[in-house]
């Protein structure tokens, strides 16, 4: 019953911060307790977890019961390593605004909460249906912060982000249908009797193909990404962090959990199209990133660029690559957060994200600078920090399946070095800005949220093993299903 | 021999870096220096005693594993270290001459107000390029790889308030890293090809290929493209001398005896695969001589005290790489370490005359130092005839059996790296004699605050060298009447190299007498450069022609680097620029355009079920609800 009360506790503590959270200040702090509940209740789960066991702590109630449709959920390792990521994030996404007042803090802070749930019933959910309800719902939240607290261009922005992700789950929700359907005798929506399918090649094909189209426009694979800059430049930081740092997961984790198990003569066949449109993203976002003047731009094009990196491994269909691409998901969205809190935190003080506008930052605050250099040498892999890991064995896993392939993607280790080291010279070093002028140090709450990033970027780099560990056994169970 | 204390040996430099690095600022100036200084000096002690217990062992290689660090299936990538001969001649370099460079460095960066934060950089980079070669596996070895990156690049934009000091340090990472690029590539085909990274496994089964093996070729070429970046050969130098932006211990240290040598370090570690790529080598021996013939030539114009000793460092790794292509790994070792020895002293000497002009590195405003800066001086002559090859001095003997390897392998080879070495003694006597005799060019205020540096700095200047001087006794040749401890010592290295190419590791066949001509001929050459160097800079007295000049067009082409800088701009950097922005502004808005148009024509096509998109959340979720229940309904209803 962990599961539920995972789903369950952020949705309540959205409630609460509703129904408690009229004075100001109040609302905040309820979203902060209610995130760190259920990041207990997370840290409890993964100490009893045992990744060799399957999925566990689940919970099943009938929904549409002679339908064979249920409420059904549970974690394995691979659920249980998305968790920890959201469940770690959550916090330090609320805890980032705390230098910030928005308008409506109520219902802002409710639906980063709402949110939360969404997020966690994607990863848990081992009904179908269930998981595209989840999928679906978690659109709303983001779409609402985005719409009313984003920036100036907000709503045309997020209407384009809003159509163009509910055309791709429309894809997603037709092959679905289709798939419920082809289940033999009272028809059924679990995972397993989706898994357990015998389909032609013929339909594996177009399969794979609509469920591709739903996650690559969510992750995004290149070409479905021109939604993706603008709204995460556009919308209010926290939703930023959001996206980028958790809802992005959601596509990489469909393509693991969907479609290829469900798919995989669909990915023998045209895998080599995904894997090449992917690998294509690195190149095309990295070299976009190094003319961006723009800082969230920036980071926006360097996080399409990785999360290109992601897809390439999982569709490499190979152990290196999947592992990576796990432990990507979870460095990625920690460095992602970080750099995107580090713009917030100098737009805050500079009101400018120009990287023209900036300079010699770094002569007034030598703590941020240290904090800015830790998530960025974990953005561009530097050995023994969190980005290395999930690069090195991507990279592996799609250099095993096609070695030109795998040099091409290994272009971004040094075009991201290219893009993210010019914007930290330039925010950072040479001649002190106009803008950095008055510079103050970082608050207290500001480092609250850093040092936990922080020292997630170096466990991740210095031992990998505790997240490898457990995810391994759910992606060699998966990777049994695939190739048979 | 304890792990324990072997894990000391990179944790020393860690702790320094985290207590300087942490208490920045808030730690006495003098408990920097001390602090950083006895990180350096703790690691080179237990080295020491991880050498003797070593030898007295009966030199049997060790393995200490610590923690399964990446573990994938079948892959497993441990935290481990390898002790042998390689690793611990790496370790007494990089402890020893570091060490003499921390302390250099205490008096050298005293007024800087970010001294806490040199002593910690300098550290960490200890501490990664202990790791580099220390590790057991190439991916250890790629941590201290990355790692030593990261700290040059952190160490040549020290003063990051100037733009171009913080440019140098961009291009070297990102020159590093494309280099890295290589050397990831080809950990994926050992990974690929021999199911391990760790050197024991990969290099037993390595043993059983045969000679010319094409992936041995690719996987050696992709690790030597590694090297290229990290030790400054063609294509991938130009950073090095841009890397003089940094402070000239840094210089000494990184980008002269240890991190550069990283390359080096690397093939002879990886003896096996390359002996078994003959066509591998062949590419190394090329490179490895146009980079000293090309950097030597661009050494003789240079006016930049630090940036002639620069190219000067690629012209010598180019030389220890020419030892490699024609497999003589002892003697490009043996000239890593009296490299290191001479060139760290060059430096330091350079960072003295710095430190004496007030800052000024430009040569043609130096002129008859000696008087005011003896230590200094005599040290940096003997640095000096150690490096253009002199004898008895370190750099005769090492350089000596790298041209006497390259004649027996071909005489091109032979006759191009003589050059290179006539070009070696000229620009050195050439910097030597401008810098130190004649008369002083600088301004008054230069020349009344003139002074010999304090002893915190003389003192790794006399160390440095006296090995300068003596270093080369530890590989004198059997001709000569020595045993060349160097190579009897670094032999069990190359057992399965043996075993593939028994032929490679023969002894000369080069007859005495040749042997004896060879090195009369390099000495004779080298004297008589420098013999032209002190004619035209002392006897006549000439100085350099100054920036404004007018220069013949050859001359121009050398003194601009041959416009490799302009090249790679204009082949590189600004077409990039170009199609980013181009991607930008074109590419997103014609994918744009695309996405919509076929979204148009879908909404078009659909046109009854427009009316239905009123754009409210809400609606569409209730619809989507709904619809999944009707088609559930439908499909009961029909059974």
């Amino acid at each position: 019953m962990y599961t539920l009360l995972l789903i369950v506790l952020p949705a309540l503590a959205a409630l609460l911060t509703l129904g408690l959270g009229g004075r100001p200040g109040h609302a905040r702090q309820i979203a902060l307790a209610g995130a760190l509940a259920e990041l207990i209740v997370a840290v409890v789960v993964w100490t009893q977890f045992d990744p060799a066991q399957g999925f566990q702590f689940g919970f099943a109630f009938d929904w549409i019961a002679s339908a064979g449709i249920s409420f059904s959920a549970g974690i394995d390792g691979i659920s249980m390593l998305l968790i920890v990521l959201t469940t770690f994030l959550v916090p330090l996404i609320v805890l980032s605004t705390f230098g910030h007042s928005y308008s409506k803090e109520a219902s802002f802070y409710a639906l980063i909460l709402f949110m939360e749930s969404a997020l966690v019933g994607v990863f848990v959910a081992t009904d179908a249906f269930l998981f595209y309800l989840f999928f679906e719902a978690a659109l709303i939240p983001v779409y609402f912060l985005a719409a009313i607290w984003g920036g100036e261009n907000r709503i045309r922005i997020t209407f384009k982000f809003f159509l163009y992700t509910l055309f791709g789950s429309l894809f997603m929700l037709v092959a679905l249908v289709y798939l419920y359907f082809q289940t033999p005798g009272q028809h059924s929506s679990a995972l397993t009797a989706l898994y357990a399918l015998n389909l032609s090649p013929a339909a594996q094909g177009w399969v794979f193909w609509a469920f591709f189209l739903a996650f690559a426009i969510k992750m995004p694979v290149f070409p479905f990404h021109t939604w993706q800059p603008d709204t995460y430049t556009e919308s209010p930081t926290p939703a930023t962090m959001l996206l980028a740092g958790i809802m992005l997961k959601m596509g990489v984790y469909g393509l693991i959990r969907l479609l290829l198990p469900i798919a995989p003569v669909g990915l023998a066949e045209w895998g080599w199209v995904a894997i090449v449109l992917s690998v294509t993203g690195i190149v095309y976002g990295s070299i976009i990133a190094i003319q961006q003047r723009d800082m969230k731009r920036l980071i926006a094009y360097s996080s399409f660029a990785h999360v290109g990196l992601m897809a390439a491994g999982v569709f490499s269909n190979t152990l290196n690559g999947l592992q990576g691409a796990l432990i990507q998901m979870l460095a990625h969205g920690i460095n992602v957060v970080g750099l995107f809190f580090i713009v917030e935190i100098i737009f805050s003080r500079t009101k400018t994200r120009y990287l023209d506008h900036l300079g010699g930052i770094t002569q007034r605050t030598p703590h941020l600078t240290v904090y800015f250099m830790i998530l960025l040498l974990g953005s561009v892999a530097l050995p023994l920090t969190s980005g290395f890991v999930g690069e090195f064995l991507l990279l592996a896993g799609v250099f095993e399946h096609n070695p030109w392939l795998g040099a091409v993607a290994g272009l971004t280790i040094i075009l991201g070095a290219v893009y993210m080291l010019r914007m930290f010279q330039k925010a950072m070093f040479g001649p002190r800005s106009q803008a950095a002028e008055t510079f103050r140090d970082l608050s207290l709450s500001e480092r609250a949220v850093l040092v936990p990033l922080v020292i997630m970027v170096f466990w991740i780099g210095l031992y990998p093993a505790t997240f490898l560990k457990l995810t391994e056994p759910a992606v060699s169970q998966l990777l049994r299903i695939v190739n048979g | 021999m304890s792990a324990s204390l072997l894990v000391l040996i990179p944790l020393l430099p860690l702790i320094g870096f985290l207590i300087n690095g942490i208490g920045f600022r808030r730690i006495p100036r003098g408990a920097v220096g001390i602090i950083g200084s006895l990180a350096a000096l703790g690691s080179f002690a237990v080295s020491v005693v991880v050498l003797m217990a070593f030898k007295e062992a009966g030199s049997t290689p060790q393995v200490v594993s610590l923690f399964d660090w990446i573990s994938v299936g079948e892959l497993s990538i441990p935290f481990s270290f390898q002790i042998d001969q390689l690793s611990l001649l790496m370790l007494m370099i990089v402890t020893g001459v570091g060490s003499l460079i921390h302390v250099y460095s205490a008096g050298y960066m005293k007024e800087d107000e970010g001294f806490g934060k040199f002593f910690a950089f300098l550290n960490l980079f200890l501490f990664f390029m202990l790791l580099l070669v220390m590790g057991s596996n190439y991916v250890i070895m790629f941590i201290g790889w990355e790692g030593v990156g990261l700290c040059s690049y952190l160490l040549i934009g020290f003063w990051n308030k100037n733009t171009d000091y913080n440019n140098a340090a961009r291009k070297a990472f990102i020159m590093n890293r494309i280099g890295d690029l290589g050397f990831l590539l080809g950990i994926f085909t050992i990974i690929g090809t021999f199911g391990s990274v760790e050197f024991t496994e990969v290099f037993r089964q390595a043993t059983g290929l045969p000679v010319g093996d094409p992936v041995v070729v690719v996987i050696t070429l992709l690790l030597f493209v590694g090297a290229t970046g990290k030790s400054a050969q063609i294509p991938l130098f130009t950073w090095l001398p841009d890397a003089m932006a940094g402070p000239t211990p840094v210089s000494a240290l990184i980008h002269a005896a240890t991190m550069v040598t990283a390359g080096i370090y690397m093939v002879i570690r990886s003896n096996v695969l390359f002996t078994l790529a003959p066509a591998t080598l062949e590419v190394v021996a090329i490179i490895g001589t146009a980079t000293a013939l090309l950097a030597a030539s661009i050494g003789l114009l240079q006016n930049d005290i630090k940036k002639v000793l620069a190219y000067s460092t690629v012209s010598q790794l180019g030389y220890m790489f020419l030892a490699l292509g024609v497999m003589a790994y002892s003697a490009s070792m043996f000239h890593v370490i009296t490299h290191a020895f001479f060139k760290a002293l060059l430096f330091l000497g350079a960072g003295s005359v710095i430190h004496a002009m007030s800052g000024e590195q430009d040569i043609r405003f130096m002129g008859g130092l000696r008087k005011k800066l003896p230590i200094t001086f005599i040290t940096f002559l003997i640095g000096t005839i150690a490096i253009a090859g002199i004898p008895p001095f370190a750099g005769f003997f090492s350089k000596d059996e790298i041209l006497a390897h390259a004649f027996e392998h071909n005489k091109v080879l032979w006759v191009l790296g003589l050059l290179g070495s006539i070009m070696t003694s000229f620009y050195m006597f050439r910097l030597l004699f401008l810098t130190f005799f004649g008369s002083f060019r600088g301004t008054h205020e230069q020349a009344h605050h003139l002074h010999e540096s304090p002893t915190s700095m003389t003192l790794p200047l006399i160390v440095l060298a006296v090995f300068s001087a003596l270093g080369g006794f530890m590989g004198v040749p059997e001709v000569l009447g020595g045993t060349h401890q160097l190579a009897t010592f670094m032999s069990p290295l190359y057992e399965g190299a043996r075993q593939v190419n028994p032929a490679a590791f023969a002894a000369t066949t080069l007859s005495h007498s040749e042997e004896y001509l060879l090195m009369g001929i390099s000495v004779v050459a080298a004297l008589v450069a420098a013999l032209a160097a002190y004619v035209v800079y002392v006897r006549r007295d000439s100085v350099p022609a100054p920036e404004t000049q007018e220069r013949p067009a050859l001359q121009r082409v050398i003194y601009h680097k041959y416009y490799i800088d302009e090249l790679y701009d204009a082949v590189f950097v600004k077409p990039i620029r170009t199609l980013s922005a181009l991607l930008f502004s074109f590419g997103e808005f014609f994918i744009d355009l695309v996405v919509n148009g076929t979204g148009t024509l879908v909404k078009v096509l659909s046109g009854q079920l427009r009316r239905t998109q009123t754009g409210s959340t809400g609606y569409y979720i209730f619809a989507m609800v709904v619809g999944i229940v009707l088609i559930l309904f439908w499909n009961l209803l029909l059974r």
